[in-house]
């Protein structure tokens, strides 16, 4: 019972719980790949690699779920969505943070009521209040209100990025006569790009993995977010797992490419959003 | 490169003359201009405010206002409405199924915080110190990826491995337990919890890699105390780790509880509230009453007692989180 062998026993064991945890992590989508590649319409076995992988059946899928369409989509809103969603959040974080705004704490508690919010409890009325605008059935339906479910957390995670700005730095600008437009853009809002970088992010995330909007709000599944479209593909193509799998890995393809490629931004954004 | 852009002093910013900036000349007054600010200038600062606050409010306090006033009515959503006095908040906790899909909430709770959070306390301390760099940054990559994917996307995997033929059965029987198997999310007993399986996966990643940086930021001397004081693991466990990990237990809590009463999209993926209504929850109840059966206001009744039941909820769990 040297330290040397119970150390090294307490590596490999923690090494195999870390594999453990992976390995739970990605077997659900590793199934989906073993069936994405079995005979349409077939009965593939929960996780095996099949004797003759059927890769054209991604190629079927691509079609059946009208890969571009969806995809052109959801990228039309989060364009939409984001960089709005963005700069409202910094412009009225900087405000409450930096500047004199009158009735900010009304306008903070105000903001605190959306917070914890659901959904849920705002579809219904959201629903009527775009059918009136005549909005219903377009991305402005699900891009709009999407923008002001954001705001709160983008307010209040901006106004504490402003916060921590010493004022020595504003009030030096201001002596030198910068509008406040200037110090924002000039001194303010450089020091805040990790910030508005992290929320960028969870605002990506929040916007592609949207569901109910777009489900309410557009009718025509081609129109929607790539969530709102994989839930109508799986409405349409349930029976036929293999479809039904391969299509699903295309359409989640893009958000696992997006969060590989930028994962260290990807993970400190989550860690950071959910501290705060 | 945001790293630099953080740091980088902007000094020469400020001290550079910007064209078109008004000489602002010696300040007025006997105190020069400080904090004080000028009345116009006030005002203005309200411009920075005002376009999340618009679309704040058009698009979640006034539709909020209006979920309370049709909590009041009974409305089909075509014709006239007409007023329901406390009818509708009524039926919330007599009728058994609007009261049943929010108790099955509360079971989700479970599956989204308690067990996520404690099995994530478990993995983070038998996985503390684990310095390896490569394999390090691998697992939290790994151990993230459902929490990027969209919730729809875990109900659908998780409907195929639910299913009669899918890799829940298949383990089963590979271990001679065929008897148990079954269509886990057609079945009356196992399909909440099946449910409440995904929603497992959906956090205990994301909570396992929040507890592991927590537990790397705790001080090592305080475990070096512990065990100058002849703790054990487990008194070290509940001695330091537990105390240390506070806040971030309190995140996955606040996180997952939300996620679990506010569910929607596993749900109506995998189940749609069945079998009969063994999973139903008070977000696919709502999406159902308003635009299957035309009941606006017993929908608004429900979403709005939501919302309150999110914050009374959270509420102590973030005292709990502060209190340190």
């Amino acid at each position: 019972m040297n330290t040397v062998s119970s150390t090294r026993h307490g590596l490999v064991s923690r090494v195999v719980i870390l594999v453990a945890l992976m390995a739970f992590a990605v077997l659900p989508l590793l199934s989906m790949l073993t069936a994405a590649l079995a005979p349409q319409n077939s009965t593939p076995p929960g996780l095996a690699w099949p004797e003759d992988p059927q890769w054209q059946n991604f190629a079927d899928a691509w079609t059946a779920a009208n890969f571009l369409a969806l995809f052109e989509s959801s990228v039309l809103i989060v364009l939409g969505v984001v960089p709005a969603a963005v700069a409202m959040a910094a412009a009225a974080g900087y405000g409450l943070a930096q500047l004199d705004v009158p009735g900010g704490r009304f306008v903070n508690a105000l903001l605190l009521v959306g917070l914890t919010l659901p959904f849920e409890a705002l579809i219904t009325p959201l629903y009527y209040n775009l059918r009136d605008m005549g909005l219903l059935g377009t991305r402005w339906a699900v891009i709009l209100p999407l923008i002001g479910l954001l705001m709160p957390f983008g307010v209040f995670w901006m106004r504490a990025s402003f916060l921590r700005v010493e004022t020595a730095l504003t009030e030096a600008a201001e002596l030198d006569g910068a509008t406040p437009w200037q110090i924002f853009r000039q001194v303010q809002l450089p020091l805040a790009v990790p910030a508005l970088s992290a929320l960028t992010i969870l605002f990506f995330l929040a916007t592609w993995n949207q569901y109910l909007l777009p489900l309410v709000l557009i009718d025509d599944p081609t129109m929607r977010t790539v969530a709102g479209g994989l839930g109508a593909f799986q409405g349409e193509h349930g029976t036929n797992i293999a479809l039904l799998c391969a299509g699903s890995l295309l359409i989640i393809a893009p958000s696992l490419l997006v969060f590989l490629f930028f994962q260290r931004h990807f993970v400190k954004a989550l860690l950071q959003g959910a501290v705060k | 490169m945001t790293r630099d852009a953080g740091t980088r002093p902007p000094g020469h910013l400020v001290r550079r003359p910007t064209v078109g900036t008004p000489d602002p000349g010696p300040p007025p007054g006997p105190h020069p201009a400080r904090r004080r600010r000028r009345p116009a200038r006030r005002w203005s600062a309200l411009l920075w405010v005002a376009p999340a606050m618009i679309m704040y409010g058009v698009f979640v306090l006034y539709p909020l206002g209006q979920s309370v006033q049709f909590s009041f009515y009974e409305w089909d959503g075509i014709g006239p409405a007409t007023p329901a006095g406390l009818d509708n908040w009524r039926a919330i906790f007599t009728e058994p199924e609007l009261l049943g899909s929010v108790l099955h909430a509360f079971v989700l709770i479970f599956f989204y915080t308690v067990l996520p959070v404690s099995l994530g306390l478990v993995a983070a301390s038998l996985i503390r110190e684990l310095r390896i760099g490569a394999f390090n940054t691998t697992a939290r990559v790994v151990l993230f990826v459902p929490q990027v994917l969209p919730p729809v996307a875990a109900g659908i995997a998780w409907t195929w491995m639910f299913s009669t033929d899918g890799l829940v059965n298949q383990t089963l029987s590979a271990v001679g337990l065929e008897s148990l198997t079954r269509a886990w999310l057609g079945d009356f007993t196992f399909a909440l919890p099946a449910v409440g399986v995904i929603g497992f996966w959906l956090s205990f990643g994301f909570c396992t890699v929040l507890l592991l940086s927590g537990v790397g930021k705790i001080d090592p001397s305080l475990y070096e105390a512990a065990r100058l004081d002849g703790a054990g693991r487990v008194a070290e466990f509940f001695a330091v780790t537990l105390p240390g990990l506070r806040g971030e237990i309190a995140v996955c809590a606040t996180i997952g509880t939300i996620a679990a009463l506010a569910s929607f999209d596993v749900v109506q993926i995998a189940t749609q509230g069945g079998p009969g209504y063994q999973t139903m929850v008070p977000g696919v109840e709502i999406y159902r009453l308003t635009f299957l059966e035309q009941q606006v206001g017993q929908a608004s009744a429900l979403a709005v007692f939501l919302a309150a039941l999110v914050l009374l909820v959270i509420w102590p769990i973030q005292r709990l989180g502060r209190h340190e």
